[in-house]
């Protein structure tokens, strides 16, 4: 049963690391701002298409290359 | 290929007639052309395939010198968040964010321009951080480029004083993680004493749990609960009893029963309780403080006012901050700006709209050599002016420092918790220290842990999370249907009202619209109101944009020696006939007195009187309805700003002259609030400016009403979308639902208090009839709030 004092002590080691974790995420500002993430995620990356779409063609004068 | 009803490709509104054709796309304005010419050079189209119409419609901007004040030093230094090396880093509150295009489109903000290195949205709080290299572009060349992407960010006078912290919301989260942690691995090591049964755990391993235990919970009362204990702490020492005091006497009597049986070894504890009841309020504070960020319900003049104004120095116009501006000044006007301090008018035509600061819906008129009060917008060329007084002396600003003492935050003492809490309290421990004294005869040594027993017992979790449940739910259902208060304490004193005070310009009125019709002998005909139009839009005046406006589907004419009298109207040839519109006057009609406040612009071709345009004020969809319900429960009274012009009008709506009340200045207002409060009435006012402020923040709730919520409005209590104006009723009658509900779950939770009690008193509350009986009651009240509030928001929307 000794070895109960060992597991326990090293899960609360465990546990106060997550702990700390927590504390530095809301500290990093991770949790001001729980909505524009979301959004965020679902952003293509930023390539710009060769093509553009049918919908919206390249204009004539475009000159920023 | 114009065809009607095309929609503008930027931003989705009707193009109109003639819509402008770029790259054989229909655009509304030249605006939203040159957004679209702006992205589509930066191969940012997939700004438009996002959604079907992401823009926001904005005017046409010309700047000019609108922004030049970005470019002072001082003001620099004061906006910035910080600036190191090159890179600057500033955080603008744009109203104007609202859908994914916008998050998408001010985060590539550097495809727009190489000098941007970073930009992040918050979307909840409508803010973009940017950072970008003052070398490569200015802030002013930053906020330009904002502006002309239509997302003009909001600077006042407010953004100078400094950046309000958010720390306090990251504090809660830390003792909330705190709690939640130690609340987690207490459980932990508490089951295997649940669930051991007769024999027991293995002392030395129970001796270990408990001492474990002790250290978890040292924080949770050090750190997590200290708000609370502080608190009751405070308000006992002024002899105040307030909620806190029950939270903290079951908080410490937890902490200490558990303390000295781990120390005496005499038991395990109920250090799971302990720090599962502080978790569970922690998390009912967080779900009533989470309100709506990016609406500010304590404003002042400050956020009206700009930061900077053009001053001319020998003949130059120089930028220069209001709060430096001194006596004899001179400075410059131009058309839409704000006059920020008293002055005296010694160049142009002043034509101020003070519809925002006294209620006046007629522009007013000053010539050379009058004083100009702060606080009005100029309509019309620009204009100068020299300075009577500093800003912080102005008549604006003394109203709002006179009237108010700055923003005072309303009594929250003596509401309904804090007397529930009182009495519970007196029960509580005067039930504790009889059951102490029976059981001294009884058997003496357990008396005082039977004593503990009680006060945990009756520790009043449930009681506790209930409020914050129904009034933090409450307020989500007010946000969803278009009402956005400031604080839960709103609810309670809304349930109160028994009078409602209505402002009317743009309160009762709609702010943007005007019924519009023509008196005469005969209609003029189509070609003599082209005529009319043609020769309304040289004017700046309110009612000539507005008869413009009203005509504007009309063909325009050149219009030839156009002359314009200030304060009386204006003529002009058009195809050599002589066009006169203005005042009564002017144009020579015959009017009596009481016609004369009425708004009307009276017209006459080629010398001949036709007739007059009367423009009235459209009041809002459902105000018949709304006042008729209203009626039936409380008293309905009208304080206006305005003249008198339409109160036969408003007679039918609030009956009597005596509830009406006209030409009232903001100080009025206030004393007319002060005065119903003094007859013991509950006020609730409802404006929408300036001019309101004083009366918003002395009524028992305040409550504005804006056609955009992220705009300017005065101080209050809780913003109302202008289109939900005819759901007032309804939001009184759900406040009081609310307050039913708290008050049926507080008879829930005494339920549970009393069942504990039970075994309190009889010596048998063992660590697990606790652990058992507190969440089990909590999870009760918070389901039973929870839905019954939703329910009661459900059968007041079918009603």
């Amino acid at each position: 049963m000794t070895i109960l004092f060992v597991l326990i002590t090293a899960s609360s080691f465990v546990a106060v690391i997550f702990l700390i974790a927590f504390i530095w995420s809301v500290k990093t500002g991770q949790f001001d701002d729980s909505y524009t993430p979301s959004v965020r995620a679902l952003f293509d990356d930023d390539t710009i298409p060769e093509n553009p779409s049918p919908e919206i063609k390249e204009s004539s004068n475009n000159e920023n290359e | 290929m114009a065809k009607e009803n095309q929609k503008c490709i930027h931003c989705g509104e009707d193009c109109g007639k003639y819509p402008i054709i770029w790259d054989d796309k229909p655009f509304c304005c030249n605006g939203c052309k040159t957004v679209y010419q702006l992205l589509n050079e930066n191969k940012l189209y997939t700004y438009y395939e996002m959604e079907k119409s992401p823009g926001v419609r904005v005017d046409e901007h010309e700047f000019g010198t609108k922004f030049a004040y970005l470019e002072e030093e001082e003001i620099k230094a004061k906006l910035l968040e910080f600036k190191d090396g090159d890179y600057s880093k500033i955080t603008l509150y744009i109203p104007a964010i609202h859908c994914s295009s916008c998050i998408w489109l001010l985060e590539h903000l550097n495809t727009l321009n190489k000098g941007i290195t970073h930009s992040i949205v918050n979307f909840v709080k409508k803010e973009v951080s940017v950072t970008f290299k003052e070398e490569e572009i200015s802030l002013r060349q930053l906020v330009e480029l904002l502006a002309s992407i239509h997302y003009t960010p909001m600077i006042t006078l407010d953004n100078m004083d400094g950046k309000s912290a958010k720390k306090e919301d990251r504090k809660l989260l830390f003792k909330l993680g705190v709690a939640g942690f130690v609340f987690g691995n207490i459980m932990m090591l508490s089951f295997p004493d649940y669930l051991a049964g007769e024999q027991g755990v293995e002392p030395a391993l129970q001796r270990f749990f408990n001492f474990l235990n002790l250290i978890l919970a040292l924080p949770v009362l050090l750190y997590s609960a200290r708000d609370y204990l502080l608190s009751a702490y405070k308000n006992l020492i002024h002899g105040v009893i307030n909620t806190d005091l029950p939270i903290s006497i079951g908080i410490v009597a937890l902490f200490s029963q558990s303390a000295y049986e781990i120390l005496s070894n005499s038991g395990t504890g109920y250090m799971d309780s302990f720090s599962g009841f502080v978790f569970f309020l922690l998390i009912g504070k967080w779900y009533q403080n989470k309100t709506y960020q990016a609406l500010a319900f304590d404003r002042d003049y400050k956020s009206y006012f700009p930061i900077a104004i053009t001053k001319i120095v020998d003949e130059k116009e120089e930028i220069t901050q209001i709060k430096d501006l001194e006596e004899g000044d001179r400075i410059l006007v131009r058309h839409h700006e704000l006059i920020p301090v008293d002055a005296t008018l010694v160049k142009g035509i002043a034509n101020i709209d003070y519809s925002f600061v006294t209620g006046e819906s007629n522009a007013v008129n000053k010539l050379v050599g009058e004083p100009v009060y702060a606080g009005g917008k100029q309509m019309g060329a620009a204009i100068e002016m020299t300075v009577n007084k500093s800003v912080d002396q102005s008549s604006l600003t003394k109203l709002w420092n006179q009237t108010e003492g700055g923003i005072v935050p309303k009594k929250t003492l003596n509401n309904m918790v804090d007397r529930t809490s009182k009495w519970f309290t007196i029960i509580v421990i005067s039930l504790a220290l009889i059951t102490m004294l029976v059981w001294f005869f009884i058997d003496p040594p357990r008396a005082i842990s039977i004593f503990t027993a009680v006060l945990i017992v009756a520790c009043p979790c449930a009681l506790a999370l209930s409020i914050p449940f129904t009034y933090g739910n409450s307020m989500r259902i007010y946000g969803k249907r278009g009402f956005y208060i400031k604080n839960s304490q709103v609810i309670e004193n809304l349930s109160k009202v028994d009078t409602v005070v209505f402002d009317k310009t743009g309160t009762i009125t709609q702010s943007n619209a005007l019924d519009i019709n023509f008196n005469g002998k005969e209609e003029p005909n189509r070609e003599q109101l082209s005529f009319i139009k043609s020769l309304a839009r040289q004017s700046t005046h309110p009612l000539s944009v507005s008869l413009y406006q009203h005509l504007s589907n009309l063909d325009s004419h050149y219009v030839e020696s156009y002359k314009e009298v200030a304060g009386k109207g204006v003529e002009g040839y058009i195809n050599q006939v002589k066009i006169k519109i203005g005042s009564a006057l002017y144009v020579g009609a015959q009017v009596n007195q009481e016609e004369e406040f009425m708004s009307r612009v009276y017209v006459s071709i080629d010398e001949d009187y036709l007739g007059f345009f009367s423009l009235e004020n459209k009041y809002r969809d459902g105000l018949t309805t709304l006042i008729k319900q209203l009626k039936k429960k409380y008293e309905v009274h009208l304080i206006s700003g305005d003249n008198e012009g339409e109160r036969n009008k408003l007679l039918q709506w609030f009956g009597e002259n005596k509830f009406m009340h006209f030409n009232q200045k903001p100080a009025d207002k206030f004393e007319y609030i002060k005065q119903l409060q003094a007859q013991g009435k509950n006020v609730l006012m409802i404006g929408d400016g300036l001019n309101d402020a004083g009366a918003l923040n002395k009524s028992n709730v305040g409550i504005t009403i804006a056609d955009d919520i992220y705009n300017f409005s005065p101080a209050c209590d809780g913003i109302m979308e202008s289109g939900k104006f005819k759901s007032l009723y309804r939001f009184i009658r759900f406040s009081k639902s609310s307050i039913r509900v708290v008050k049926f779950s507080f008879l829930i939770s005494l339920l549970y208090n009393t069942i504990g009690l039970g075994f309190a008193v009889n010596g048998l509350l063992t660590p697990i009839v606790a652990a058992i009986l507190m969440p089990v009651s909590s999870v009760t009240v918070v389901v039973f709030v929870t839905l019954a509030t939703n329910i009661s928001a459900l059968i007041s929307d079918n009603k």
